[in-house]
């Protein structure tokens, strides 16, 4: 039993612990003393990581447990993290708390909003550090559920719609998973031994050519789902926008990531060949979604719907730079995953806070809320210039280091889809000035707002983290770059070694 | 000696105070806010001095030559082992100069804005992002990596963003920001890509080792990035002219010029700092910055540089000519002035007398920062006494405020480059750097410089003289010390700044270099500017109909240029018609119907056979039993034959 | 004592079967479609008297069957009657047509 089991221990029993609470305010108080408490088991987690690191222990994962489960089927509850699933371990536990934080004013059915939210949560911190196939997509189809519930449930809008759409794609998503993953585990005794579901025993198995042709657009289009590739990302606008605040915090921060985490951790990492043979493929669709997001974005008139599309284009970065190859376009993937998740979060938070006071998300209908709630404009400002890139938060450092990464391929292809790339943040500028000068800026339209009140103190601290993180990531980069750098390097090496047996 | 712990603090009193009035002057600080930014930047400047001096006269010079001292750098951003994004401080003439300049200008802006800003409710807001953009400025200019220069090129970009929307209450000023900040992105996606070519090649981003490499005839990353070419061009005059694409929307250099004008929306001694003085020539900076690679290695890209600035300085002057807006009229003059140094640097060689067109350039930045934040500044006490931009609200005020007026007049000398103002100094450089580069852009500066004593003399006499306004309706006099001080000590910058030797100490390869007036040679200028300073009094000294005369005589012409040549509208066209009307409604629409609605096809398909198949379904137990009777029969049926 | 052939015996079990199956698919009234059910069940039962009995008249398993089977038809009439009576009560039918809540 190491620490690490814990990440994913706790919240099962916070979930439990909330299930006996009695009152919206003891299940309020015990989930976020919860996620709060999960979020020093992250920093203690990360911790121990540096301080093996740096007692010389260059083992590409580290804490590593291993429990038998179905040990004739070759599963097993197998645990590790490397730089990459640290990082996003703290990407989740930040948002998670954030999240925690925005749903304070939920008074319909809250023990079981909370309940629901943590166990998404715990599907999330199983996925990242699970080292088998089988639990990682245990924890995948556990993080899935839960916002089904949470959309349908306390969601706004067209919810059923937005639920019943987001679930089905998703779901379809994890089934062309398990189809790749099957296939993997079938192919994993050609060289004679049981198959496996182990990432680690997967990884030094070399699969059949023809069987990686087949089985990778499985893999990488079924975690691209949760990624919002195009074409298959029309589940997070509608999803995003008829979601709760947490649950679009949720959905944005993590649940995109766990995609994006796929595709690096499985996808590449057991298929290199693979994937180097589709990797223009997925450059193509990369860039059609950074483009076509961006300009889709601007004719958006829903603040979440804005900000639904922007994810889908910058998630299209996360595509690139891992199509790319490169180490440090696959660094500026993790980063732009990490950067994305407390971006958006922060983002999302503040259109909920916004939408619970004046009670309409549509852009024509707001103006002026600077003057009326300072501080929350100003979130609003600062999450809106991360998300175009402003340096010294993190949106800048994470896209520029997938440009200099995408540019150390030079060939034409490479080069133009890079441009392509680089030239979506103009138009990244332009929708979120415009969102910005919308709502935030001009006269006061509507008299009622004069009334409304600035951001509670739960708001405010949830602001002030998804701030800080940003800011750090942003003005002390190599943090997060130096933490990436040895997983980024070990996939590298097997993208690399597969080139040279071709 | 020079140590880096006070240079560092140059930026860093400026970050602090940004830091320190933008988190608590809201609440705490409110009228401590504006002499908090004042003090930590006369500090600031008094740091700036003291490492001017000292590397000018003590330390900097090395066997004669100028060197490029790194004060400090770590590795903020690892790329590869040796590609990384620095943070660090490099002084050399120009940054020096630089930063001696933008300390400066900050802290008579801050002095004035302590009087000009008084009463506005978000004044600590406003010290705020004075402070932030000082910080972004001085980073920029001291910058020992191209993608340190980068980073804070952005940073000034979103404090003028900031600063230009100060009142986003007013819907103009709104979209003015917006304007701004995204012509201006647009234009760094020039410099980003530029930085990618070069970085790519030279494998490095550091800029003594990226300059060093590109600009050695013959080594390897030079070879390598020569060869490489594209669309017949060579990656390194794409990556330059990518460079100077980003410059040049910074500089607003035609045809990015488009947000300047539109950025006097902001409070007017912003305008001074940002859009005169300060971060517009950032392009001009990064241009002399790479200089050497441009002039010995690339000379195209840098005629690219020359005939983009010499097109801007008159197309700008003939706009101004016909401007109302006294904010827009300087903002004119301010891109016309920056053409000036653009061309200067395009027309001029590297070393010796060749590089006369450098130093010449790097001078007229130097006395333009001054007299152009004496004139907004001016201006703005102007605007500050009539409450209007409009030139026809204006004049005769001469007698109301007379120091504002004497100062004025000052500014508009040195502007016009009339002896001995400091203007006239540089001008003279640029235009003797020209004449010996490249006829026709003298020709053509010299047609401008006459346009801009014109315009620049329509300004003072339409403000100061012309009709005799009643007292009474402006109680109020002139504005107090702390906005007549930063004007009085302009002024005697303005008057001083011209008989300092520049090219002794700044010049494009580090040696000293002399440069004396020949007064034959500056006789023609000075006479055409003359002529265009009595055109103007003959014009608006004043009342009279000699400018609709002209106006009606110049026809279609005088129309353009009143419309601004409708650069405007053009780019209107492009982004709104184009890019925001078809290709983003296109988007939009193709993700609603096409995208969303395969997969809301999908869901329906799934609904009609469910649909069909449940019919099956009818409730009847006999039909069911029927069905198990049908399904027992056929088995039967089928083991019959089997068996058989 | 063998005057009877087998096959006369299973001629008559299957014409009683058939009965039960045709009652069953066509009558509408509940009442009807059970005695039908006894029906089929009894031709069942008259089969394994007769197996047992031309077949392995030693042993006993075909007897044992069918009172099995007569008990569970008891049984089963019980249920069903139950389950009849309280339809009617619902639906104030005993018609099998009436009862189609489940269709889809």
């Amino acid at each position: 039993m190491n620490s690490l089991f814990l990440i994913v221990l706790w919240p099962a029993l916070s979930a439990l612990a909330i299930l006996l609470c009695k009152g919206a305010k003891q299940v309020r108080t015990a989930s976020l003393v919860a996620s709060a408490i999960q979020l020093g088991l992250t920093l203690y987690i990360a911790f121990e990581y540096y301080t093996l690191r740096r007692a010389g222990d260059h083992s590409p994962f580290m804490m590593q447990s291993n429990l038998n489960w179905f040990p004739q089927f070759g599963i097993s509850l197998h645990m590790g993290i490397d730089g990459i699933s640290l990082a996003m371990l703290l990407l989740t536990s930040v948002v998670v708390l954030c999240g925690v934080l925005v749903s304070w004013n939920i008074s319909y059915l809250t023990k079981e909003f909370y309940f629901l939210l943590i166990l998404l949560s715990m599907g999330a911190y199983g996925f990242f550090i699970s080292l088998d196939l089988f639990t990682l997509f245990f924890f995948l189809e556990l993080a899935v559920i839960p916002k089904f519930m949470l959309i349908g449930i306390w969601g706004s809008g067209r919810k059923e719609y937005a639920a019943m759409k987001l679930a089905l794609m998703l779901m379809g998503g994890s089934a062309l998973i398990l189809i790749g993953l099957l296939g993997v585990y079938f192919n994993s005794h050609t060289s004679g031994g049981l198959p496996t579901f182990d990432l680690l025993k997967l990884s030094v198995v070399h699969i059949p050519r023809n069987a990686q042709h087949i089985l990778f657009p499985f893999l990488f289009l079924g975690f691209g789902v949760f990624t919002a590739i195009f074409p298959f990302h029309t589940w997070a606008p509608d999803g995003h926008s008829s979601a709760p605040t947490a649950a679009s915090m949720f959905l944005a921060g993590i649940s995109m990531k766990l995609g994006g985490y796929g595709c690096i951790r499985v996808a590449c990492l057991l298929m290199p060949e693979a994937a180097q043979y589709y990797g223009p493929a997925i450059i193509v669709l990369a860039c059609i979604a950074i483009l076509y997001g961006a300009f889709a974005t601007m004719m958006q008139k829903d603040l979440k719907y804005i900000n639904a599309y922007s994810s889908v284009s910058h998630c299209g970065f996360v595509l690139l730079g891992i199509a790319m190859f490169t180490q440090t376009a696959l660094i500026g993937a993790v980063m732009q995953m990490v950067s994305h998740g407390l971006m958006t979060a922060l983002f999302f938070a503040v259109i909920g806070m916004l939408y619970e006071r004046t009670h309409t998300r549509m852009t024509a209908d707001m103006s002026g809320l600077l003057k009326i709630m300072p501080f929350l404009g100003t979130v609003f400002i600062i999450a809106g210039l991360c998300s175009l890139g402003l340096p010294g938060l993190s949106g800048f450092v994470s896209e520029m280091t997938i440009f200099m990464g995408s540019w150390q391929r030079p060939d034409a292809f490479h080069r133009i889809a890079t441009i392509l790339a680089c030239a979506s943040i103009v138009v990244t500028a332009v929708y979120i000035l415009r969102a910005a000068g919308k709502v935030l800026m001009g006269p006061i339209s509507n008299e009622h707002f004069r009334s409304l009140k600035d951001a509670a103190w739960n708001e405010k601290l949830a602001s002030v983290i998804l701030i800080l993180s940003i800011v750090l990531i942003g003005v002390a980069p190599f943090l997060l770059s130096g933490l990436i750098r040895p997983g980024a390097f070990e996939i590298m090496k097997t993208i690399a070694n597969a080139t040279v047996l071709n | 000696m020079l140590s880096a712990t006070y240079i560092a603090l140059i930026p860093l009193l400026p970050l602090a105070s940004f830091l320190l009035i933008g988190l608590l002057g809201k609440r705490y600080l409110k009228m401590a806010s504006g002499p908090i930014g004042t003090l930590s930047l006369l500090l600031s400047c008094a740091l700036a001095c003291i490492t001017a001096f000292q590397y000018f006269f003590q330390a900097g010079r090395v066997n004669g030559v100028f060197e490029k001292i790194t004060v400090f750098k770590f590795a903020w951003l690892n790329f590869s082992p040796n590609v990384s994004i620095d943070m660090g401080l490099v002084l050399d003439p120009i940054s020096v100069m630089m930063i001696l300049v933008v300390t400066l200008i900050a802290l008579m802006v801050h002095i004035y804005s302590l009087s000009y800003m008084k009463g506005e409710e978000r004044v600590s807001t406003y010290f705020s992002f004075l402070s932030l953009f000082t910080f972004s400025m001085l980073g920029l200019v001291l910058a020992s990596n191209i993608f340190q220069m980068y980073i804070f090129w952005e940073l000034v970009g979103l404090s003028s963003y900031l600063l230009i929307g100060f009142y986003f209450d007013k819907p103009s000023a709104v979209a003015a920001a917006k304007k701004a900040f995204i012509v201006t992105r647009f234009a760094d996606l020039g410099f980003l890509i530029g930085i990618l070519i070069l970085s790519f090649h030279a494998e490095t981003l550091d800029f003594t080792t990226l300059i060093s490499r590109l600009s050695t005839p013959g080594s390897p990353w030079l070879l390598s990035i020569s060869s490489a070419s594209f669309m017949g061009f060579s990656l390194l005059t794409w990556g330059l002219v990518l460079l100077f694409v980003g410059g040049a929307g910074k500089s607003a250099m035609f045809p990015l010029h488009i947000w300047l004008p539109d950025a006097m929306e902001g409070p007017t001694p912003v305008s001074a700092l940002i859009h005169a003085a300060t971060m517009v020539v950032a392009g001009v900076f990064m241009v002399a910055r790479m200089f050497p690679v441009y002039a010995l290695s690339c000379p195209a890209a840098l005629q690219v540089v020359a005939w983009t600035g010499a097109i801007s300085s008159l197309f700008a002057a003939l706009i101004a000519c016909t401007q109302t807006d006294i904010k827009r009229v300087l903002a004119y003059s301010t891109m016309s002035q920056i053409g000036y140094m653009m061309f200067a640097l395009g027309v001029s060689g590297y070393g010796g007398e060749n590089g006369l067109g450098y130093t010449a350039s790097l001078f007229h930045l130097f006395t333009h920062a001054l007299f152009k934040a004496l004139l907004f500044l001016g201006a703005g006490a102007v605007i500050h006494y009539v409450h209007s931009n409009e030139l026809s609200k204006m004049g005769g005020l001469r007698k109301h405020i007379p120091i504002t007026h004497i100062t004025f007049l000052v500014a508009c000398l040195a502007i016009a480059g009339v002896p001995p103002f400091s203007g006239f100094f540089s001008k003279e450089e640029i235009l003797m750097a020209s004449y010996q580069h490249n006829f026709p852009i003298y020709c053509i500066a010299l047609f401008t410089a006459g346009l801009t004593a014109f315009y620049m003399f329509r300004l003072y006499f339409s403000i100061f003289w012309k009709k005799e306004l009643s007292a009474d309706s402006h109680a109020h006099g002139e504005g107090g010390f702390a906005m007549m001080f930063p004007l009085v000590l302009l002024a005697l910058f303005t008057l001083g700044a011209g008989f300092i030797p520049f090219g002794k100490f700044i010049s494009s390869d580090g040696l000293p270099l002399t440069s004396e007036v020949h007064l034959g040679f500056s006789l023609i200028p000075v006479l055409l500017s003359l002529c265009g300073i009595f055109m103007a009094m003959a014009f608006y000294k004043k009342e009279s109909t000699l400018p609709d005369k002209a106006a009606t005589v110049l026809g279609e012409l005088y129309k353009a240029s009143f419309n601004k040549f409708k650069i405007d509208e053009v780019w209107l066209k492009v982004t709104k018609g184009f890019l925001f009307g078809i290709v983003g409604r296109f988007a939009a629409w193709f993700d609603k119907s096409i995208i969303n609605g395969a997969i809301d096809l999908g869901a329906s398909f799934a609904e009609v056979v469910s649909d069909t198949v449940r019919m099956l379904q009818t409730g009847k137990v006999q039909d069911y039993a029927a069905c198990v009777l049908a399904g027992v029969l056929s088995l039967c049926l089928y083991f019959l034959y089997v068996w058989m | 004592m063998n005057a009877i052939p087998l096959q006369h015996i299973l001629l008559v079990s299957t014409g009683l079967f058939f009965i039960g199956i045709y009652g069953f698919l066509t009558r509408r009234n509940l009442i009807t479609m059970l005695m039908s059910i006894e029906l089929t069940l009894n031709s069942v039962n008259i089969n394994f008297v007769a197996f047992n009995r031309y077949l392995y008249p030693t042993k006993q398993d075909g007897l044992f069957f069918v009172i099995f089977v007569i008990s569970i038809a008891a049984a089963e009439a019980a249920v069903a009657i139950a389950i009849i009576i309280n339809l009617y009560r619902k639906y104030k039918t005993i018609d099998a047509e009436g009862a189609d809540t489940m269709r889809f």
